[in-house]
């Protein structure tokens, strides 16, 4: 038998800032559609390995591939620049605070990479921008600047500007952690909808709920390392290893507090 | 106060006046390509162009505009340089308005969040595509204020191109002293007409200020 290649393959990731190591020989592999969830602790490194994979956060050891693309290659600057613009248009990301632009209404934050690096007319564009704002459900806010819309809208937008892109794979570093509680749904609607058109996806959350209904595999991170991994119903319901007991132990105390 | 006197040379302040605008005008100019060019070179991913824009702001700031103006006019002709004086008045002021310009354009771009950075290079936009279409229509708003401060120092301070005798309203003011022997008077025209210019850009600058912020 053999096992489908890997759509994102992060091989022997390691990251240090001086002598802290934040990322210690980190190996994942993600198949084309699956949809992972990262959790674990605070300073753990999660958002540093998702960061990782768009070269945010270069490496300071280890591969990561795109398909058959190495995502974080060394070359020389320009070379690099070019190759890292290129493999990002690939790459949708989501972060916990939006990061809308906010001189730009929600047309022109869907719009400007679209029309900047593929060369989109105005019409094309006008018709991009409806059709990703309309599965994000805020078609009727597509002249609005951001500082009119609730956190909830402005995330659902950051998700359209992502899209907009058609990357072959989506992160998503705590995209509701700075939500009030009832806008966190609506963007988990979102997410879900991406979900079920089998978008890969990689989900760094603190909601377990949502790891556990929307997921296919659960990477539990704690120091810098991969402490267990398996499907969601293992993980939250019987996991193997200690720590990952007593992180969800303590996050469900917290939670229900 | 001599009010005969005063109607007597207006239009002489006027017409220097002018010449005052004119200055203020080309040296704000240049200060903002200076000022450009040196927030560029600071925030340069390149260490030379860093330290060319750190040697730029510091020699500039470091010295008296005076003698920057000093320098370039009376020391040019040693080395071949032979400005008139109105021409050098715009170079000295305007490079020197642009050190100080320098620190408020790079000021304001480095206000602008780190995420807005990370949004643009993660859909694919490049460093340049950032800086162009994401960071400065930001931070250009940021700047008008700031910039209107450099702009207010920089009209107060074309007063300094009187020393290599720019006919504009303080040498104005000198000149007619030494034939009315009136410097209350004198430098009171000058005065007003310094506070008119500078109300009105002051005015101008809130004018933008405000426009810009209205999205
Ligand atoms: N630029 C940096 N310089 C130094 N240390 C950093 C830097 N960025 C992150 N770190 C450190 O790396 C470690 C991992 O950070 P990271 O943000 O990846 O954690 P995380 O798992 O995402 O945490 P959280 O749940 O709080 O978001 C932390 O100890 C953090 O302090
Ligand atoms: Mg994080």
């Amino acid at each position: 038998m053999t096992e489908p290649k890997p759509f994102v393959n992060i091989r022997n990731a390691q990251k240090s800032y001086g002598t802290l190591e934040v990322l210690k020989d980190i190996s994942l592999q993600v198949a084309r559609g699956e949809i992972v969830a990262i959790i674990g602790p605070s300073g753990s490194g999660k958002s540093t390995l998702l960061r990782a994979i768009n070269d945010l956060d270069p490496l300071t050891g280890g591969e990561v591939w795109l398909e058959d693309t190495q995502i974080n290659k060394k070359l020389p600057h320009r070379q690099y620049e070019k190759h890292i613009n290129q493999v990002r248009q690939d790459i949708g990301m989501v972060f916990q605070h939006f990061n809308l632009f906010p001189h730009l209404s929600v047309r022109e934050n869907v719009t400007l990479a679209p029309k900047l690096l593929k060369g989109l007319s105005d019409d094309a564009a006008e018709a991009l921008a409806r059709e990703q704002l309309d599965k994000v459900g805020l078609l009727d806010r597509i002249d609005y600047y951001p500082s009119r819309l609730s956190g909830g809208q402005k995330q659902r937008v950051a998700i359209a500007r992502a899209l907009a892109m058609k990357p072959k794979v989506m992160l998503f570093d705590e995209a509701t952690s700075a939500l009030d509680p009832e806008l966190v749904e609506e963007v988990n609607l979102v997410m879900k909808k991406l979900a079920e058109e089998h978008m890969t996806m990689i989900i760094v959350t603190h909601e377990m709920g949502f790891a556990e209904t929307v997921c296919d595999r659960v990477i539990f991170m704690d120091k810098g390392v991969v402490v267990e991994e398996g499907p969601p119903s293992k993980i939250f319901r019987n996991p193997d290893n200690e720590r990952t007991q007593n992180f969800l132990r303590k996050h469900l105390a917290n939670a229900n507090r | 106060m001599d009010f005969d006197l005063i109607l007597r040379v207006y239009p002489f302040f006027i017409e220097a006046a002018w010449v005052t605008v004119q200055l203020s005008v080309l040296t704000t100019l240049l200060g903002l390509a200076c000022g450009t060019l040196g927030a560029m070179a600071r925030l340069s991913r390149l260490r030379v162009f860093r330290m060319i824009g750190a040697v730029y702001v510091s020699v500039f700031r470091g010295t008296p505009a005076l003698i920057q103006l000093f320098i370039l006019y009376f020391g040019g002709p040693q080395f071949g340089l032979h400005l008139d004086a109105f021409t050098a008045g715009v170079i000295g002021l305007g490079v020197n308005i642009g050190a100080y310009m320098t620190e408020t354009i790079r000021g304001a771009i480095i206000a602008i969040d780190k995420g807005q950075t990370e949004a643009a290079r993660t859909v694919g936009l490049s460093r340049f595509q950032t800086m162009r279409y994401v960071i400065l229509p930001q931070a250009a708003r940021l700047m008008i204020r700031p910039l209107g401060v450099n702009i207010n120092a920089l009209i107060k301070g074309t007063a300094l191109v009187a020393a290599i005798s720019v006919v504009e309203l303080t040498y104005t003011a000198q000149r007619f002293i030494g034939s009315t022997y009136k410097p209350f008077e004198m430098f009171m025209i000058s005065g007003a007409l310094y506070m008119i210019i500078i109300y009105a850009t002051g005015r101008g600058i809130t004018w933008l200020d405000r426009k810009a912020r209205i999205v």
